[in-house]
């Protein structure tokens, strides 16, 4: 394949990586939700350009695609942060205050849900319910999980990724 | 097989487990390797044990010992102590720790004792992650029955006499859905698991996935028997990565073993399962509509005739239930109807687990039989109210529910009772508010979450929705209007007579229920500009008392906005233009002299 390799003539192992997805799932019905799913995870995000090569290889029209990534929540357009903040938004978190967590990771941050800092570092989204309301408000910060948080935790929540 | 002489049975569910239950088991074999016990005690990861709130937790077998909130540094403690030389270590153990007659073991703790496990039998008993223990207690042992003991009509006749009514929240009778869809004349079937568990605050189907997935193939391969087919979906969250893992690990043990694949128990019967991940939809818990994402497209609901058992997954007969009612079949298989149909109400049997959570003790996932009272649960088994607060309502049924009052707490619980109250079952969240909750804020924070999660196919619940939420809106920042209470109940009646799916109909329940029961609220936020909770920040303000106030300077100090104002001997004033009501000046002050005027 021509296009597995980038302007500098080094192979593109993501793209590699997303045939090889492509392929197993070719001859699956109902492929398209697992095959965004793999390759969200292989490139951080879905852009155009993987939605494009995700329509040549399960031959499907681009619109339907697009109509599904931008039908649910988990499927991002926009690069997400390299620590992904998730306020668990569920009804237990909310009435034991998760609202005010999620001002003060925005205060913090300095920026507004779905948006990423400007190095890349953090990025902030409201979550569904994550099933752990034992631990209510509770966030998750990649795959780690943060509970019974207090406004006053958060800086030292978010120092522990400052050097990471 | 080696015989040990104590298990320690580690919660390795998702509360626990992010509480660093798995440092807690590392800790545990390094103690007991040190003390050389490791041939004599064996240390066990089990799915949840449902007191969430105590969380870490572990059991010492064979007394049955709890000890809760673990930490890494307690491990050396319980070792030495409890599995070296059999002394309990005292300060760990659940229940009152002042108590003379400490509690000694699982059966002795309130939670556990008013509780009945069917669904979450083995949630907590067994290692979810080794198909011989399930085997142990009896696993595949009701599929065995069927396939060479009974044909499906006897089958669905037991499904049927038993009584058990769907627990994903429309609660209609499992025996006949699997009747309509076994009737069917198709080349294929498929048999569906619900596992998109979308109902904020409801962990109990999670539970079942990380804690006993077996008993879930085992369910729908039985399904599968009694409708005739030989192919299953699950459509499980993706949020869920610990119950997604074990279901796959689960699901190769069970082909490994002949479970599933052909010739199961050496019949002709054929089944298999596969996992299908959801991304991120709540209206994909609408049947129609997890039919539709199982099949690669956005997730919309279909209209309603043909049903799915007419024609469901790729327009062949398909019956959909959901994790929780599965995880009851194999026990009904086995026990028989009568038995199941011997607990619970009239019109609804056996026994349904809740998921406690908000401003409730313990926190966690309880199992009870139909017809438990509200009291009992969120008092006897949940522990009352923290902090000595005052218990208001509690929410059923999630976005599609609605509040209970204090008035109701002695109601016994179940399908018909709930959607009397105007409220409904649902997948059994229960959150409970107690007096600082604001009851228009909790049906806004709803309809925030139903316009968000509405697909857009029709245009009762895409535009609909968003109207309520508005008028909410106007309501919770002091700008009511006379006339937009009557407006909402406009609304709320014309959604519900005209969406296209469940979600849609449900939709206005939060907003109708907390009318019905708390309509004063709503008065005093329109006409008064008055939120009595304190939870709406445009009518409150934070003030402080000019006689308490000691002149400290510290709310100076933690004030965000620097709007507090003062000097030495002189009372502190706020500038209530600049304040932002973050509440940080009334948390720190020792003397107590800033409070909430509302």
């Amino acid at each position: 394949m021509s296009t597995n390799k980038c302007c500098c003539g080094c192979v593109d192992e993501r793209e590699q990586k997303l045939q090889e997805i492509i392929a197993k799932y070719k001859d699956t019905r109902g492929a398209l939700i697992p095959v965004l799913h793999e390759a969200q995870e292989v490139y951080g995000y879905l852009p155009m350009s993987v939605q494009k090569k995700i329509s040549e290889g399960l031959n499907l029209p681009l619109s339907e695609i697009y109509g599904v990534v931008t039908f649910y929540t988990q499927f991002s357009l926009k690069p997400k942060g390299r620590f992904k903040v998730n306020i668990c938004m569920g009804t237990a978190c909310y009435v034991k205050g998760s609202g005010q967590i999620l001002d003060k990771f925005k205060e913090k941050l300095g920026i507004d849900v779905g948006e990423c800092t400007e190095d890349g570092k953090f990025s902030l989204d409201a979550c569904r319910c994550i099933g752990a309301c034992g631990l209510a408000p509770v966030i998750m910060i990649n795959d780690d999980v943060h509970g019974r948080l207090d406004p006053d935790d958060v800086e030292g929540v978010l120092e522990k990724y400052k050097d990471l | 097989m080696q015989i040990y002489r104590a298990h320690v049975l580690v919660c390795g569910g998702t509360g626990c487990t992010s509480s660093s239950s798995v440092k807690i088991m590392q800790e545990l074999e390094t103690q007991i390797a040190n003390n050389k016990l490791e041939n004599e005690v064996k240390v066990v990861k089990t799915g949840c044990f449902g007191l969430c709130a105590e969380g870490p937790i572990l059991v010492v077998y064979p007394e049955g010992s709890m000890y809760t909130m673990v930490q890494v540094s307690d491990i050396k403690e319980i070792v030495e102590e409890h599995l070296l030389k059999g002394r309990l270590v005292k300060r760990l153990l659940a229940g009152n720790k002042e108590s003379e007659n400490i509690t000694k073991s699982l059966e002795g703790v309130d939670f556990f004792s008013r509780q009945m496990r069917i669904a979450l039998r083995n949630c907590g008993v067994i290692n979810p992650e080794v198909v011989e223990e399930y085997i142990a207690f009896d696993g595949y042992k009701a599929l065995g029955k069927v396939l060479t003991e009974m044909t499906p009509e006897q089958v669905i006749d037991t499904m049927k006499k038993s009584g058990l009514r769907g627990r994903g929240g429309g609660g209609f009778p499992t025996g006949l859905k699997w009747e309509f869809a076994a009737k069917q004349v198709a080349d294929q079937k498929y048999v569906c698991c619900n596992a998109d568990e979308g109902d904020p605050g409801a962990f109990m189907d999670r539970s079942v996935l990380e804690g006993d997935p077996h008993s879930l193939i085992e369910a729908m391969a039985i399904a599968g028997y009694a409708i005739g087919s030989n192919q299953g979906y699950v459509y499980v969250r993706a949020e869920y990565p610990i119950a997604v893992k074990r279901l796959e690990i689960a699901i190769n043990q069970a082909r490994e073993y002949g479970l599933l694949g052909k010739n199961i128990f050496g019949t002709d019967f054929e089944f298999d399962v596969e996992i299908r991940l959801g991304a991120g939809a709540f209206v994909c818990g609408e049947e129609t509509a997890l039919m539709t994402s199982i099949e690669g497209n956005r997730g919309e609901p279909r209209p309603r005739p043909p049903f799915p058992a007419v024609k469901g997954l790729w327009q062949k007969p398909t019956i959909l239930n959901n994790v929780e009612t599965y995880a009851n079949i194999p026990v009904i298989i086995l026990k028989g109807a009568e038995w199941f149909s011997s607990i619970g109400t009239e019109k609804s049997k056996g026994t349904k687990v809740f998921a406690i959570g908000g401003k409730i003790n313990n926190t966690g996932l309880v199992e009870v039989p139909m017809g438990t009272t509200l009291r009992e649960v969120v008092f006897d088994i949940g522990g009352g109210i923290p902090k000595g607060k005052q218990f208001k309502a509690a929410q059923t049924g999630g976005p599609s529910g609605g509040c209970i009052p204090a008035s109701h707490l002695d109601t016994p619980i179940d399908y018909d009772s709930l959607i009397q109250l105007g409220s409904m079952m649902g997948s059994g969240g229960l959150i409970v508010m107690d007096e600082d909750t604001c009851m228009v804020d909790i049906a806004k924070f709803f309809l925030e979450f139903t316009v968000d999660e509405s697909c857009g196919k029709c245009p009762p619940c895409r535009i609909g929705t968003k109207r309520m939420l508005e008028i909410l809106e106007r309501i919770t920042d002091g700008k009511g209007e006379v006339g937009d209470i009557a407006k909402l109940e406009v609304l709320a009646k014309n959604i519900k007579a005209s969406a296209l799916c469940g979600l849609g109909q449900t939709a206005p329940n939060p907003v109708l229920s907390t009318l019905h029961y708390f309509k004063d609220e709503y008065m005093a936020h329109v006409n008064d500009r008055k939120c009595p909770a304190g939870v709406c920040k445009s009518m409150m303000q934070y003030v402080i008392s000019a006689e308490k106030c000691k002149s400290c300077g510290i709310c100076t100090k933690v004030c965000p906005a620097n709007c507090i104002k003062g000097e030495k001997k002189v009372p502190y004033v706020i500038d209530q233009d600049k304040c932002l009501k973050c509440g940080a000046c009334m948390e720190k002050c020792p003397f107590k002299a800033i409070f909430k005027n509302v």
